[in-house]
């Protein structure tokens, strides 16, 4: 199977491991297991996709590898570190330092410029605004939208808006990015433009990246997909990528900035 | 962070303007009402605030205020003159009294009673006439208020004349005086001619007023009255505030209006506390994204905390503000119709209880965003 495998930047190094993970919600009769023992590895690298139907988990597991949420049973290393077993402030401090996120629903706030945004996570991290804010032109740079840094929100496409979270999520160099629905709120063109943006972040610093998506248009983004059903992982296929444009040319990224703004 | 707390603040406009309007409403309501109370208040002190020129006021010990007049005999003027650390003590009569008036019509008057010789409690500011005018035979000087209501549409002028207890007053001058809970016209007038103005009876001295000598405090002197005398002495600050007391203990009025302000105070602060929090409500969801992306819960309490001073604030000082311009200055200066008085305790006040309850708010956000799971970020 390893030979169908044809990603260079994949060095095959585990980024993520679950084993046995459970989620619970509630209890008694209002009890969901929402996951029911998820065996996975996620690779340095590597875009991995998480697909399924709705309500089968893909969400809650998403949250307890990036520790937005604890796990009721079974273990997850991220990077090596155990982090079921982190106190909850030490999970905050992990997630800041290791883990960027992009939301289905951007999750901007919109009183801030798109490079007010973007410089967020520094902030929380006590940077100076000023460095920060030079960190956010750059990271906006990377996603194309330079000229847009100091638009709000509400003035961007939601493709703009979703390439200013992501530059957000990347502003700290998280060696893990995960992703719900990253593209399900936006058109079929514009969502190929994020994937092609996330699938080169993936590779340009062997980046574990995690998308959950139901959307089958985008699965050719994936080198591997991972499918889940009831709350279990039950087939995991590895693919050759689509070859998108070369890295580091996003040419697609140019023509839907002209597109959209 | 403070920046970032401060830009979702104000990012928008319109809803920054409706938080601080709500906290400028509440703290106004707050201001006003406790303002107009405490001028309620006020009114009640006005005689004593009146009658100047001496720092004790004796009296018969069953009096509880001001118009509790319980008249003494005049024996009890030498008594107190005998008291260690006295300087000098002299009579003062007041009185309610019944005028007629040329046309035949009654009025009650209240009438004030000057030591002949040294006319202590006399009014400072006279408008037409002197205190010098007292000498003469059945003199009286009205008060400002008392004349326009005798004589409405009259200009202030001396002569004008009216009968108390079968015998002529002459109006020999107008003095300003403040307004006082009771509507009735004031007269001055000497001490001799004030007991021949009301019919006769055995006990007519109503206070004594005196100073205490330099060397002593007029609280000690007041003690030593109570000790040496059946009396009971006070200070004017302090009968001020028996006076006050017994209008609170003992009338309905104030308690009435107290409970107005009180009301005024619940809902100004309920007002205040609400849209912060309603504020807090709909950022929900971006303080969730934050905690995802690693914010600690003190970074956020400190955000919510900001957010609820700077509002608070900028609430407090526009509602004071706005009080003390609106009340203070334009309608003061337009009517005397308005008891209006802010006193830095009611400043304090409406400060403390605003900022009591954008606290409280912004604990019940803090709780509110603490609770929140972060993973409510991925909720569509
Ligand atoms: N906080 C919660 N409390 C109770 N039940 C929950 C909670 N979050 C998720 N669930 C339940 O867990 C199950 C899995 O939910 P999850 O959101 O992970 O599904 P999903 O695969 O992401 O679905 P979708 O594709 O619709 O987003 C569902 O049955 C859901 O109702
Ligand atoms: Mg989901």
């Amino acid at each position: 199977m390893p030979a169908t495998h044809d990603n260079p930047t994949s060095d095959r190094t585990v980024a993520v491991a679950c084993r046995g993970v459970t989620k619970e919600f509630g209890d008694g009769n209002a009890l969901v297991r929402a996951l029911r023992g998820v065996d996975l590895d996620i690779y340095n690298g590597e875009l991995s996709l998480l697909v399924g139907p709705s309500g089968c988990g893909k969400t809650t597991l998403l949250s307890v590898v990036c520790g937005i949420l604890y796990p009721t049973a079974g273990s997850i290393h991220v990077f090596g570190t155990e982090i079921t077993k982190l106190s909850s402030s030490k999970l905050v401090g992990f997630r800041g330092d290791n883990v960027g996120f992009v939301f289905q629903q951007f999750n901007l706030l919109p009183a801030l410029t798109a490079v007010e945004n973007v410089c967020v996570p520094l902030l929380l991290k006590g940077v100076p605004r000023r460095h920060a804010l030079e960190k956010a032109y750059q990271m906006l740079e990377k996603v194309n939208l330079r000229d847009r840094a100091d638009a709000p929100p509400s003035n961007l496409s939601g493709g703009q808006q979703q390439r200013v979270a992501i530059a957000r999520a990347l502003i700290r160099e998280p060696r893990l990015m995960v992703c719900d629905e990253p593209t399900s709120a936006l058109d079929a063109r514009t969502g190929h433009t994020i994937m092609e943006l996330l699938r080169e972040i993936s590779i340009e610093q062997s980046r574990a990246v995690v998308v959950v998506t139901h959307d089958p248009r985008v699965y050719e983004f994936g080198d591997r997909i991972a499918t889940m059903e009831d709350g279990r992982v039950v087939g995991v296929e590895e693919q050759t990528p689509k070859p998108g444009p070369p890295p580091k040319t996003p040419s697609m990224v140019e023509e839907s900035v002209a597109e959209t703004s | 962070m403070n920046w970032v707390a401060w830009k979702m603040l104000t990012g928008n406009r319109g809803k920054y303007l409706a938080i601080i309007m709500g906290v400028t409403f509440g703290a106004f309501l707050i201001a006003q009402q406790a303002s107009v109370f405490c001028g309620l208040m006020m009114l009640t002190t006005s005689q004593i605030k009146d009658i100047e020129g001496a720092e004790i006021w004796a009296m018969d010990k069953n009096m509880q205020y001001v118009d509790d007049i319980k008249p003494m005999s005049d024996n009890e003027l030498w008594r107190v003159r005998g008291v260690e650390g006295v300087d000098w003590a002299v009579r003062l009569y007041k009185g309610i009294t019944r005028a007629r008036l040329e046309e035949g019509t009654f009025q009650q008057i209240i009438m004030i009673g000057l030591d002949d010789a040294t006319m202590v409690g006399a009014p400072r500011e006279i408008i037409v006439g002197s205190i010098d005018d007292l000498r003469r035979p059945d003199a009286v000087i009205m008060d400002e208020a008392g004349f326009r209501q005798l004589w409405p549409d009259e200009p202030f002028s001396a002569g004008k004349v009216f009968e108390m207890n079968d015998r002529r007053a002459v109006v020999v001058g107008v003095c300003k005086s403040r307004k006082t809970f009771m509507t009735f016209p004031i007269i001055y007038t000497r001490y001799s001619q004030a007991v021949s103005f009301v019919p006769m009876e055995r006990k007519v001295l109503s206070f004594i007023l005196a100073n205490p000598k330099p060397d002593v405090s007029a609280e000690e002197v007041c003690r030593r009255i109570e000790a040496q005398t059946d009396l009971q002495a006070q200070t004017r600050a302090q009968f001020e505030w028996t006076t006050i007391w017994y209008y609170f203990r003992k009338t309905g009025i104030p308690f009435n209006f107290f409970t107005t302000v009180l009301l005024g105070f619940i809902v100004g602060a309920a007002i205040c506390g609400q849209t912060f929090y309603m504020f807090t409500l709909e950022n929900l969801k971006q303080f969730g994204a934050l905690k995802a992306m690693g914010a600690r819960n003190l970074q956020l309490v400190r955000m919510i905390m900001l957010q609820a001073l700077t509002v608070g604030f900028i609430g407090f000082g526009l509602g004071i503000g706005s009080v003390a311009m609106l009340f203070g200055e334009f309608i003061m200066r337009r009517t005397d119709k308005l008891a209006f008085f802010m006193p830095w305790q009611v400043v304090a006040i409406t400060g403390g209880s605003i900022l009591v309850m954008v606290i409280f708010s912004a604990l019940f956000s803090v709780w509110k965003v603490l609770r929140l799971e972060p993973a409510v970020v991925f909720k569509g």
